[in-house]
């Protein structure tokens, strides 16, 4: 039986979570979706959603201010994903 | 713990007293109660929602008191923060620092409320006679963190 893992493209399942205005906006609070890139990182999954256009492209156009976190952290654009990570999109925060 | 996540009031009398136990090396208590304003960007407001990443918060908040221990002198620190729905007069978040001396004690506790606002994943909607808005980000809060950097 041949290797799938490199007879086939690799597939990285990462679970999204909305939080506040953007839950609002995007009308679902959390999403699974599969990256068929190789070594995914935070720049593409922005990329896979601005790519919807409408909505996702106007909340997350270059210069908005939505953070990314990675279980649970703070994370910058090239943090690499893997299977089963979770993936927030924040908006700028308002607690206190 | 030292940090709390809750819909329900706290009583600060009580956590300070907590918090304080019966360490007779602390010789300061510095506390900050926030609590909701009825009026925000000139608008009345009627209630307020407030909502969490819930995860992140927890260690949101735990990583600040830690930053907080390696910056100053202080024994202990308290964090509760409330969400859900809130009125007017309604007591928001209680931090709470014990310290030898006063100094690091209001410096600690400016310091855990001052990045709390920027780095905490809480949201706030306000509802208001117009409808309900999401509360926008203050520049004023960026500025109140900036102050703590180390290369300011």
């Amino acid at each position: 039986m041949p290797d799938s893992r490199t007879a086939m493209p690799a597939v990285t399942t990462i679970r999204l979570v909305y939080l506040a205005r953007l839950r609002e906006a995007f009308g679902r609070s959390d999403e699974d979706l599969a990256l068929m890139v190789p070594a995914p990182n935070v720049a593409a999954v922005l990329a896979v959603l601005r790519a919807r256009g409408g909505i996702w492209a106007e909340e997350l156009a270059a210069g908005r201010a939505v953070r990314v976190a990675l279980n649970h952290t703070v994370a910058q654009a090239d943090a690499p994903l893997r299977n089963g990570d979770e993936v927030a999109l924040l908006p700028p925060v308002t607690g206190g | 713990m030292p940090v709390r996540v809750q819909t329900d009031d706290f009583d600060a009398g009580r956590e300070i007293a907590t918090l304080r136990g019966s360490d007779a090396r602390i010789g300061a208590v510095a506390t900050f109660i926030g609590t909701v304003r009825d009026i925000n960007d000139g608008t009345p407001v009627t209630s307020m929602a407030l909502e969490h990443y819930p995860g992140m918060t927890e260690k949101a908040l735990m990583a600040i008191v830690e930053e907080a221990r390696g910056r100053f002198s202080i024994m202990d620190a308290l964090v509760i923060h409330r969400v859900g729905a809130l009125r007017p007069t309604d007591q928001i978040v209680l931090v709470a620092v014990t310290s030898a001396h006063r100094g690091d004690a209001f410096d600690a506790c400016r310091f855990i409320m001052d990045i709390l606002k920027t780095r905490a994943p809480f949201w706030k909607k306000e509802v208001t006679p117009a409808g309900s808005r999401w509360v926008d980000a203050r520049v004023a809060d960026v500025d109140a963190e900036q102050r703590w950097s180390t290369d300011a």
